[in-house]
């Protein structure tokens, strides 16, 4: 357990904290969700990676968190409160850092567009593994990220960066 | 359409997996065929790695959980009761047969058996493994000298009768026998017993069966 603790926890937290958007509530899930691992060992199938049925887990309980404290799913309004110190995207034009537009556009995101991305981008999973941790059918799991990507490019244009696309 | 089957659009909408690295062989080289075709195709792709790239860069900004998490999960583990036993497992196995319909148990019963008698095979192989090995040992022993230290005989050491779980893989079994330097000499035997040949001492014994008892690749084990 401690291997796979060491391992995964960062991903796992990372992934917990863009849900429930506060870091010790995060910490305290990730707590839970490695003992729900441990505790349901003998129910892995070995069918997907353990991370994603980490991630699969993770998402459960901490929509199931944001749920219980009657709150809405990381919004627009949180994902933007987690690095407020940082400029906003009209901002980050005039200083012509085309990276830090494109992260506060990547922050801009609902939280459903969000997920996509950071699964397929950063967790590195499957159009399979996705579908298996959001709970959605593969073909809306493509579909999804095109919204995602199309969703990013109306707001890179409206921080002033022409992509061309879409 | 598009010669491999797939629509410009369906190889668009794989761009982002192709740029994580998360396709499969097969769609990978059909994407990197229309990449090589089509540059329009090739700029978009440019503007997935860089939205790539800025995402892994900004969920690195969320930092890292404290030591206080995993304080608090290796506290709770070891607050846990031990795991299950084997008797509540076999409970549940029980429970999960109790289950199943009579055609379903049928076909299980099958597989069991199919199984069982494709262990029998492999541990068989391993046999005439172990007793070649014997005789080339032998047969090299005796065009070559033998060392003071070398032991007086082959068959030195204890025997146990034991029988390998049905999930235990030739494998595992191939793996269970090396870590105790045992070998094979006779099985299977009814019930699937195999008697084994461990180069220790009756003084070390007990422990070994004890310690095999525990091992989950074994379905039983007795000292002969």
């Amino acid at each position: 357990m401690q291997v796979l603790f060491a391992r995964h926890q960062v991903k796992v937290y990372r992934f917990v904290l863009r849900i429930v958007g506060n870091a010790a509530a995060a910490e305290d899930l990730i707590s839970e969700v490695f003992l729900d691992v441990w505790q349901q060992a003998d129910r892995f199938e070995g069918r997907s990676a353990v991370s994603t049925w980490l991630l699969a887990i993770a998402r459960f309980k901490a929509l199931s968190a944001v749920r219980r404290k009657g709150e809405v799913a990381l919004d627009d309004e949180t994902a933007a409160a987690i690095e407020d110190d940082r400029d906003d995207p009209e901002v980050a034009v005039q200083k012509k850092d085309k990276g830090e537009i494109l992260r506060k556009c990547l922050e801009r995101l609902s939280p459903e567009h969000r997920e996509v991305i950071d699964l397929v981008y950063y967790h590195e999973k499957s159009v399979e593994e996705v579908a298996e941790i959001v709970h959605i059918p593969e073909n809306t799991v493509k579909t999804r990220m095109f919204y995602a990507r199309r969703k990013l490019g109306e707001l890179l244009k409206q921080a002033g960066v022409e992509r061309g696309w879409p | 359409m598009i010669a491999n089957g797939k629509t410009p659009e369906d190889i668009e909408a794989l761009l982002p997996w192709h740029a994580a690295g998360t396709l499969s062989r097969r769609d990978a080289e059909r994407v990197e065929t229309a990449l090589a075709a089509d540059q329009e195709l090739a700029r978009r792709f440019a503007l997935v790695r860089e939205e790539l790239a800025e995402t892994i860069r900004l969920n690195e900004m969320l930092g890292a959980p404290s030591a206080r998490a995993g304080e608090k999960l290796f506290a709770a583990l070891d607050a846990q009761p031990p795991r299950r036993s084997k008797i509540a497992i076999g409970a549940r196995i029980s429970e999960f047969l109790a289950g199943l319909g009579p055609r379903t148990l049928a076909w299980s019963a099958a597989v069991a058996a199919l199984a069982i008698v494709l262990q029998a095979g492999a541990l068989t192989s391993l046999i005439l493994l172990y007793q070649r090995s014997d005789l080339d040992q032998a047969s090299y022993r005796s065009v070559n000298y033998r060392t003071a230290s070398a032991p007086a005989s082959s068959q030195a050491g204890v025997h146990v009768l034991i029988r390998f779980a049905p999930d235990a893989s030739a494998a595992d079994i191939t793996k269970l026998l090396d870590g105790y330097k045992a070998s094979v000499v006779d099985g299977p035997k009814p019930g699937g017993l195999y008697r084994l040949r461990l180069p220790v001492g009756k003084d070390e014994l007990a422990r070994v069966v004890g310690e095999m008892q525990g091992n989950r690749l074994v379905g039983f084990v007795a000292a002969e």
